[in-house]
């Protein structure tokens, strides 16, 4: 049935939640199969070792063990170690990294040995009696420590400084030198554990005989994933099918192509049997990559009536004790947006890749920018106090005009739209920032034990990964495509399998809006299929806000590709010319007489009996299209946040959360929020909670959530949320990405709120996350500095 | 093996468990509903609670003998197979608190067995309710929304 409906911009309730809400999901963990047996990692007990053995016969006399198997019996699986996908200089130094280690324990993951036995308690039981001897070697964590190379983690490589990138620069560099004012700040931003509510796992089955093979996965990139997992384990991509079922959140933890997931498709191949395998939160703490891990030297030149003309950043990158599949990627893609909103004169970045022993990092939601979004922010921060300036006048002095054509940024890309003022306003507005300024005054001429904090952070970003030849340019080895194909099914519901791999985001419901829309059915008739590389072919997969702007965009090219053959045919069956024909209301009528016409239902029939198409019109009504950006998109916007600091005891308690954000056109108005809400969420974490923290040996302390504080309900804010609307004009649709923008816009804003509020006592740095103990202990040392 | 007879979602099963079985993995193992997730091995994420005798309790907590004669009731209990869903996942539906649907489970088991000591609470009431279920996706936003939408429509229907 023909509708006239938008809705595109409506907040359409989600098509994912039924079943999710009935407890019916397809996570990883919900599937088995006849004759599967379970597969355990071997974790080593030291984080920097040479082997010198590993007995396993006790292990293997275990009751239910199938098999117990070192790195040297595995070897003639391997047709290729892992794969990092992104080396970003030439003279970039590439550590091997096997999916066990054979040599070395290089961090407190690296597994020694895998055990396959009948049951998950079996595999478990018997891989602690896999006795690991093994010589302890001086552990590296500390950036500095780790870049003296005093202790390497790769012999081969000779050095921990693996890799160097240099963005160049731009504009005058003596800025940074002859400015009337010149800040220069250092900046530590620690380790963050993703965790994603539900951890890896996976299951790997085939026939051996056919040497065709299956893995689900909870991933969000079944479509990479084949591509690397076929040059691990030497399946062919055709006979390597990867299906990423319902998958508990990602954020970046789930991009990856994985140790264990090669493992339990070598172990299928060679054991016969279906392996599965499922991570323990505690080894999720020490296996699945890390974010962060960055030291940066920063310098802002500016004037004294607050004009900055430039900002020049050298960071300390860790990357852990191997790189995971984009590792030295994420320090330079943050290194596009160190220019922040403003418009600069002066730029300059660089960075160092460490190899620690810890491990790997790699993508975190905001992957590079919330790390450059950090220092960027506490340094305009640094320069306001340093001049007596309020911080949002700092700001509105430095904003970039608007501009609503791809413009040229200091950076060296080109944005494709922003106007950033309206949402510094609005968010003052929402955050009452005048009023609150104004009780500050008074808390702080009265003494208050509790002390008020104002922060805020303007912020831009990057996303919709990626026009595939600045990817190649940037030495990255794949494109920044999607794929999108959409099949009409006779009488009327559409089918449509999309490149992207959705793991929350409400995909299955926004691109039945697009389509909805483009092709005038409804929502409920349109099913969106993804996450299987048997069902959508065509996929670059869910990570660094590309979703909408790349897979959304290819969804809505496929639409017109779509109307463009029912066009044909429809012109066929009522007898005129395609141009006689108007596309209004859901249907092609013809014009001057609109009743004489045909929807989108009825052309689909037609094209399926295909009783009597036109000549050259093959059957099926369908459309399949591949896009690549242009360019990237550039959300912005304002995030500001009101803490109240108890001075007696550090302790902060967030009393105002505003977040602006411009993140173009809305597909799903109540997605987008949830998006938002979900990364502040993990920005608040960042800011005042969460931190990987290792002990002197370099065993990782926090080791478990009741170490590591992830916050619950009590702990997150309500948050007030508005939007500005500058659509991209990367895509037609408009849209620039929401997913990342939380994660990267509120650390600032937080720890720019503690700081503001403690400011006036002398304190000028504190670091994430802004504990109770590290506000209170930075209270005592400026009272010591003023004594 | 020891045998225990537990009552799940309004069926009495009687079966044989190792005494080392968690609740958890009796309910999703032994008895196949697998809508109660686990997230954790510390019993810090609430992912796993179910209903025990009507109370919200950490099913990786405890030991499925301990559930011996007594009432489990999971998300698969919550409302009838076709049946119209309970207040709670409606509301989590409406408000839109759910992203990847984990931790969801847990939740709205969690914020039911809450909504019984506390029928009509304060925002702050039911954050400090969850303070022993953890969620990556939602920034709590909307799960506080959807609790206290769904305990609107309980008092009203009564």
């Amino acid at each position: 049935m023909a509708t006239t409906e938008q809705y595109i911009g409506q907040p359409l309730l989600r098509k994912e939640d039924a079943k999710l809400l009935a407890g019916q999901g397809s996570f990883i963990d919900n599937q088995s199969m006849a004759g599967m047996v379970w597969m355990a990692l071997v974790r080593p007990p030291y984080v920097h070792a040479t082997i010198d053995s590993i007995d396993t016969a006790a292990a293997a006399a275990m009751p239910g063990v199938l098999a117990v198997f070192t790195a040297a019996d595995l070897q003639g699986e391997w047709a290729g170690s892992l794969p990092m996908v992104w080396p970003i200089t030439e003279d970039i130094k590439m550590p091997v990294h096997w999916p066990l280690t054979g040599d070395k324990i290089r961090f407190g993951g690296d597994a020694v040995a895998v055990v396959v036995a009948d049951t998950r308690g079996q595999a478990e039981d018997a891989a602690e009696a896999v006795v690991v001897a093994a010589t302890a070697l001086p552990a590296v964590r500390d950036l500095e420590d780790a870049a003296s190379d005093r202790s390497v983690v790769h012999e081969d490589l000779g050095t921990n400084n693996v890799v160097h990138w240099n963005h160049g620069g731009a504009g005058d560099q003596e800025v940074f030198t002859n400015a009337p004012v010149i800040v220069q700040e250092r900046y530590t931003q620690p380790r963050l554990i993703p965790n994603a509510m539900e951890t890896r796992g996976c299951l790997a089955y085939g026939s051996p005989a056919a040497g065709e093979f299956t893995l689900v996965s909870a991933t969000q990139i079944p479509h990479i994933a084949r591509v690397g997992h076929s040059l691990v384990t030497g399946i062919p991509q055709n006979k390597l099918r990867i299906i990423a079922p319902d998958v508990g959140g990602g954020f970046g933890s789930k991009l990856n192509v994985y140790a264990e997931e090669s493992l339990a498709l070598a172990l299928a191949r060679k054991l016969n049997r279906p392996v599965k395998w499922i991570e323990t939160r505690s080894e999720n703490y020490v296996a699945t990559i890390h974010g962060r891990g960055t030291l940066h030297d920063c310098t802002l030149a500016g004037t004294e009536d607050g004009k900055i003309l430039g900002m020049k950043f050298v960071e300390l990158a860790d990357m852990g004790a191997y790189y995971q599949l984009l590792t030295p990627g994420i320090p330079e893609l943050g290194g596009w947006v160190y220019m922040g909103p403003y418009d600069i004169g002066s730029y300059w970045f660089e960075f160092t890749g460490v190899m620690t022993n810890a491990t790997p990092t790699d993508a975190y939601r905001g992957a590079g920018r919330p790390e450059a979004t950090f220092v960027v922010e506490r340094l305009v921060d640094a320069f306001a106090r340093r001049i007596g300036m309020d911080p949002t006048e700092v700001r509105r002095k430095n904003l970039h005009a608007p501009f609503d054509e791809a413009t040229p940024f200091i950076c060296g890309l080109s944005v494709d739209s922003g106007n950033y003022e309206p949402a510094l306003d609005r968010a003052m507005e929402l955050a009452d920032y005048t009023q609150f300024r104004k009780e500050q005054a008074t808390r702080r001429d009265s003494g208050d034990i509790n002390q008020l904090g104002i922060g805020v952070c303007t912020y831009i970003e990057m996303c919709g990964l990626a026009p595939s030849s600045i990817l190649g340019a940037l030495r990255y080895v794949a494109g920044g495509w999607d794929g999108a194909e959409i099949e009409c099914r006779p009488f009327g519901k559409v089918v449509v399998r999309t490149g992207t791999s959705p793991h929350g985001q409400g995909h299955e419901t926004a691109w039945a809006q697009i389509v909805a829309d483009g092709l005038g059915v409804t929502p409920d008739d349109v099913e969106v299929l993804h996450g299987d590389t048997s069902v959508s072919r065509i996929g670059m997969d869910t990570y660094g806000s590309r979703s909408v702007s790349v897979g959304g965009e290819a969804i809505r090219l496929a639409v017109e590709k779509v109307r463009a053959k029912a066009r044909k045919i429809a012109a066929h069956e009522l007898e005129v010319a395609e141009d006689d024909l108007d596309w209004t209301d859901g249907a092609f009528r013809v014009k001057g007489a609109p009743d004489k016409a045909r929807t989108i239902p009825d052309i689909a029939t037609s094209a399926w009996h295909a009783h009597s198409l036109p000549a050259g019109v093959e059957p099926m009504l369908e459309g399949t299209a591949v896009y690549d950006p242009p360019n990237f998109t550039w959300p912005g916007g304002t995030h500001i946040c009101v803490v109240e600091v108890d001075t007696a005891t550090g302790k902060t308690a967030i009393v105002r959360y505003v977040a602006v954000d411009d993140c173009g056109n809305v597909i799903n108005p109540m997605i987008v929020d949830g998006q938002v809400h979900g990364g502040v969420a993990q920005g608040v974490a960042e800011a005042l909670y969460e931190e990987a923290i290792y002990d002197e040996l370099g065993n990782l302390a926090s080791s478990n959530m009741t170490q590591y504080l992830v916050p619950s309900a009590s702990e997150i804010p309500e948050m007030l949320l508005d939007r500005t609307v500058t659509p991209s004009t990367t895509n037609a649709l408009g849209v620039k990405g929401i997913g990342e923008a939380g994660t990267i816009a509120s650390p600032p804003a937080i720890v720019n709120a503690v700081i503001d509020a403690v400011s006036h006592l002398g304190v000028t740095s504190i670091d994430k996350p802004a504990t109770p103990e590290r506000v209170w202990r930075a209270i005592q040392d400026a009272k010591g500095g003023a004594a | 093996m020891t045998q225990i007879s537990v009552t799940v979602n309004r069926t009495t099963h009687a079966a044989d468990v190792e005494p080392r079985t968690l609740l958890v993995y009796f309910i999703r193992e032994q008895l196949g509903l697998v809508g109660t997730n686990v997230g954790c091995d510390t019993s810090s994420c609430g992912t796993c609670t179910v209903h025990l005798d009507g109370e919200a309790v950490k099913s990786c907590t405890l030991l499925a003998v301990q559930a011996d004669g007594r009432e489990v009731t999971t998300i698969e209990g919550m409302a009838e197979t076709g049946g119209p869903m309970h207040p709670l996942q409606d509301a989590f539906h409406r408000n839109h608190g759910l992203q990847c649907g984990y931790c969801t489970p847990g939740m709205i088991m969690a914020a039911a067995s809450y909504l019984n000591e506390n029928p009509s609470p304060t925002q702050e009431e039911v954050r400090e309710s969850l303070e022993g279920n953890l969620c990556r996706c939602t920034g709590y936003q909307n799960i506080v929304a959807s609790i206290l939408d769904a305990a609107g429509q309980m008092a009203t229907k009564g």
